[in-house]
């Protein structure tokens, strides 16, 4: 049965709204294929307005694997803005895909991908627009499969009521297991339904079905056990990793988008995984081992995607790209062949050091040096010691100093608030720190118009990481603490005023963290909150934080638990938390012990240059790390030319 | 490609007039600088590769000296309006024509704006006829009224919307469904009113 294009019913309503290009899809890269001929389709959403998901990297690689295979189909779809949804549901159009403009009831499988909690509300407006029970106990055969991923995935039970299924890690070869499973299950005529196939996905032991586990609950509130209720289910899930980078050079076309997008620039991952340590850092802990692409694979993985594409930016993404063995030979071999190309080469890197800046002016060559970001994330010598981020301020200073000394005129400095034993005090080094960057800077520089911006954001703790039994800092002390630091930054107007702050209010990251160390109970005050308008949370100006704690205490409040008991309240040992279930790898005594040692304010070395510390990770899941050298070095490929970053091979002549 | 020179270089390619958002077009003029000869058929098939569906490159001529912008002043366009009698928006249109001055109103960035749409209006006729007669059978068939009109390229603006917004305001004239335009043409005016291609030139040489 084909499915038929809603985007005559759309396309009125086009008008009336506001960014309505953001709607339509033929994005160069885009993928249409026909639907009659594909056994397995997939409706890939990014849980934010397209602005945000189109660059996503994790929707547009399994965007573009499934699409490479003959009988597969993949279509995208994104949160539509309140206006448009407003007049979807006057005018009866059910959310869409963006590539072919189809009704995402139709596909088999509905793949969302989460960045972050605060899309769990656009997933339910998704849902319903869709014309999918919200619910997943009240699906049938003919819904889709609802899969949740991304890093929030690690802790899915929030969703629990919403999700059928949840992948945790890496999606690139789960999403192929998926599809293959769905697919036999479609050809043998679908035996046992519904039921059968999601049997089937958690017999992998890599899929993570909510509802074939129930939860029982201690008088107190806190969980007594999570259990499988039923055969050819395990008791615990596995997180997927995959190994060889360079077997998978995705994407290997990025979207270029038509609209404007929160990144104007491609995205090369150079590697994954970061074992640095930072217990406040959850990506840190779940993408375990590093793996790294190699130069040759990086290269190959740049000069096609500007192929493909255009962009005449490029991103060398990872969790610390400055940290990859080979940086130096791959910022020197790319800005050889592109130098001169008006290509510019970027490197998102927070890593606080001198190297890092001869990583900067290597990319910068003939470009201008507007702004170096660092982050040292804790303001004092002692804070940095508890999150494990090991920088000193003499570090810092020297690194900034050789930043302003080379030409840089701005630094941006990264911190948070609301760490676990933080004091008053060790916020308000971050305004002394500031203010030795000016005064170093200016020396450094002799200029007085260099500025320093420190940027704070509320710490949240995250599941899977050493943090995880911390409680949270109530939103009053954060904000505080920033007043205070506001205060400490403006007493010395003379170098003040080369000072910026920018920073949030506490209450969204308690929400946030609500939502991340939330168990199934929250699922209630997620759908409260959606049904009484909550949407696009990650927005200030959509986010309602009365909504969320009115609606928090109506459903909780009478299970015996609340907002504060989620959020503010320290968790001890043996506490059973409500992801203990799932499994990242990361052994659970350990991350104690690493917490205990947070509490002490002592450090843990970086295993890629220091032995093993038992973290747990490589041994459960069966990995190691993949890193350089390799020795190899980018040879040029093109002549040093004037114009566009790449030439069009069917425009050169002879 | 070519690109700009200074602080940050951007690539030279400049639209002529763009179309606003919500109109069709099938005569969208863009200039492209690249830094060495190409020939322009295989460069109308590059981009065609890279262009959105539905947005293709009808004709491509190297440029022999002079600019777009001064080839361009006016626009023909075609409105339809489903559910308005040919004979009442040509009684619209009409007094339209015989006033001076229509001004309407438009929400802007810095909030409301007044614009004078008649000057800009250099012609504008009603097809004698609805569009979908023939197609359906007697009865079945919804009355459309379609009017061309050429429109002077002036700052500010004036839209497709601002004319249909001009015959509400004198004549009460409101379409039951959103009307649809579509660009046809642009080019210079000649002493008649009509639009010049502005790329013959070009193509003579």
């Amino acid at each position: 049965m084909s499915v038929e294009s809603v985007f005559p019913r759309l396309e009125p309503l086009l008008p009336r709204i506001s960014k309505p290009v953001q709607y339509v899809g033929g994005e160069l890269n885009a993928t249409v294929k026909d639907w009659d001929a594909a056994s397995v389709r997939w409706a890939l959403m990014y849980p934010d307005a397209y602005e945000v998901g189109l660059p996503n990297q994790g929707v547009m690689i399994l965007y573009e694997i499934l699409n490479e295979l003959p009988d597969v189909l993949a279509e995208r779809t994104y949160a539509v803005w309140p206006d448009l949804e407003k007049l979807m549901r006057e005018h009866g159009v059910p959310q869409f895909t963006v590539d072919a403009h189809r009704p995402v009831k139709a596909f088999d499988l509905m793949g969302i991908s989460f960045a972050t909690e605060l899309g769990y509300t656009n997933m339910l407006t998704a849902l319903d627009l869709a014309g999918i029970p919200i619910h997943a106990a009240d699906r049938t055969e003919d819904d889709p499969i609802v899969v949740a991923g991304g890093h929030a995935a690690f802790n899915p039970e929030p969703i629990a009521d919403f999700v059928d299924a949840a992948v945790l890690g890496d999606g690139e070869e789960a999403v192929l297991e998926i599809t293959e499973i769905v697919k036999t299950w479609k050809a043998e005529g679908r035996p046992g339904g519904r039921d059968e196939v999601l049997t089937r996905l958690a017999e992998t032991g890599g899929v993570y079905i909510p509802r074939f586990y129930d939860v029982e609950y201690l008088p107190d509130g806190r969980i007594q056990r999570v259990v499988p209720n039923r055969d050819r289910v395990p008791y615990r899930v596995f997180k997927r990793t995959t190994m060889d980078l360079d077997a998978w050079p995705y994407p290997k076309q990025p979207l270029v988008p038509l609209a404007e997008s929160v990144h104007e620039r491609m995205s090369v991952e150079i590697f994954r995984g970061c074992t640095r340590g930072c217990r406040f850092c959850q990506a840190g802990m779940i993408t375990r081992p590093v793996r790294e692409r190699s130069i040759e694979g990086i290269g190959a993985m740049v000069q096609r995607g500007l192929e493909a594409t255009g962009f005449e930016e490029v991103g060398l993404l990872s969790l610390s790209s400055a940290d990859h063995s080979e940086i130096a030979e791959i910022t020197k071999g790319l800005a050889d062949r592109y130098e001169g190309t008006n290509t510019g080469l970027s490197l998102p890197s927070t890593r606080v050091d001198a190297f890092n800046v001869d990583l900067a002016n290597e990319l910068s060559r003939n470009g201008r040096r507007s702004g170096l970001t660092f982050a040292p994330e804790g303001g004092s010598e002692r804070m940095r010691r508890v999150i494990n981020k090991m920088v000193s301020e003499e570090d810092l200073i020297r690194t900034v100093s050789a930043a302003f000394a080379n030409g840089w005129r701005q630094v941006k400095l990264y911190f948070m608030c609301g760490l676990p034993t933080e004091e008053d005090e060790d916020v308000l080094q971050i305004a002394e720190m500031a203010k030795n960057v000016i005064r170093a800077g200016r020396q450094a520089s002799g200029r007085n118009d260099i500025r320093c911006t420190i940027s704070i954001g509320g710490f949240v703790p995250k599941p899977h990481t050493p943090f995880q039994w911390a409680a949270q800092c109530d939103p009053d002390t954060v904000d505080d603490r920033l007043k205070k630091l506001r205060d400490a930054v403006n007493s010395d107007r003379s170098l003040g005023r080369n000072i910026g702050m920018r920073y949030h209010d506490g209450k969204p990251s308690l929400i946030e963290g609500l939502l991340s160390r939330g168990d199934r109970r929250i699922g209630k005050v997620i759908e409260a909150v959606w049904r009484d308008g909550g949407r696009f949370d990650g927005w200030t100006e959509h986010f309602s934080y009365d909504r969320w704690t009115t609606k928090a205490a109506e459903a909780l409040e009478p299970l015996g638990v609340d907002l504060a008991w989620f959020t503010t309240r320290e968790r001890e040992e043996l506490e059973v938390l409500p992801w203990d279930h799932l499994d990242s790898g990361l052994d659970k005594e350990w991350l104690w012990a690493d917490w205990q040692d947070a509490l002490d304010e002592r450090e843990q070395d970086d295993c890629r240059w220091t032995p093993c510390f038992d973290c747990g990770v490589c041994p459960a899941m069966g990995t190691d790390i993949e890193v350089g050298p390799t020795g190899r070095k980018l040879l040029p490929i093109s002549p040093v030319g004037v114009g566009s970053p790449v030439k069009n091979p069917a425009l050169t002549s002879g | 490609m070519a690109y700009s020179q200074g602080f940050s270089p951007h690539p030279k390619v400049s639209w002529v007039g763009a179309a606003p958002t919500g109109v069709a077009s099938e005569a969208e003029y863009v200039e492209v600088s690249v830094v060495e000869r190409v020939d322009p058929e295989a460069l109308k098939l590059a981009l065609d590769q890279a262009l959105p569906p539905g947005i293709d490159v009808v004709d491509i001529v190297q440029a022999h000296g002079g600019n777009l912008t001064e080839r361009i002043d006016a626009s023909e366009w075609r409105i339809e309006l489903d559910g308005v009698e040919p004979a009442e928006l040509a009684e619209a249109v009409s007094v339209f024509l015989s006033q001076e001055r229509v001004e309407v109103e438009r929400l802007t960035k810095d909030g409301k704006r007044i614009i004078d749409v008649r000057p800009a209006v250099v012609s504008a006729l009603v097809e004698p006829r609805s569009s979908d007669a023939g197609h359906d059978e007697a009865g079945l068939s919804q009355p459309c009224g379609i009017l061309m009109t050429v429109v002077r390229q002036v700052t500010p603006t004036v839209r497709p919307d601002d004319v249909l917004n001009a015959l509400r305001v004198v004549a009460g004239l409101v379409p039951p469904v959103p009307a649809r335009a579509t660009r046809m043409a642009q080019g210079r005016l000649d002493d008649e009113g009509r639009l010049v291609d502005p790329l013959q030139q070009d193509r003579e040489s």
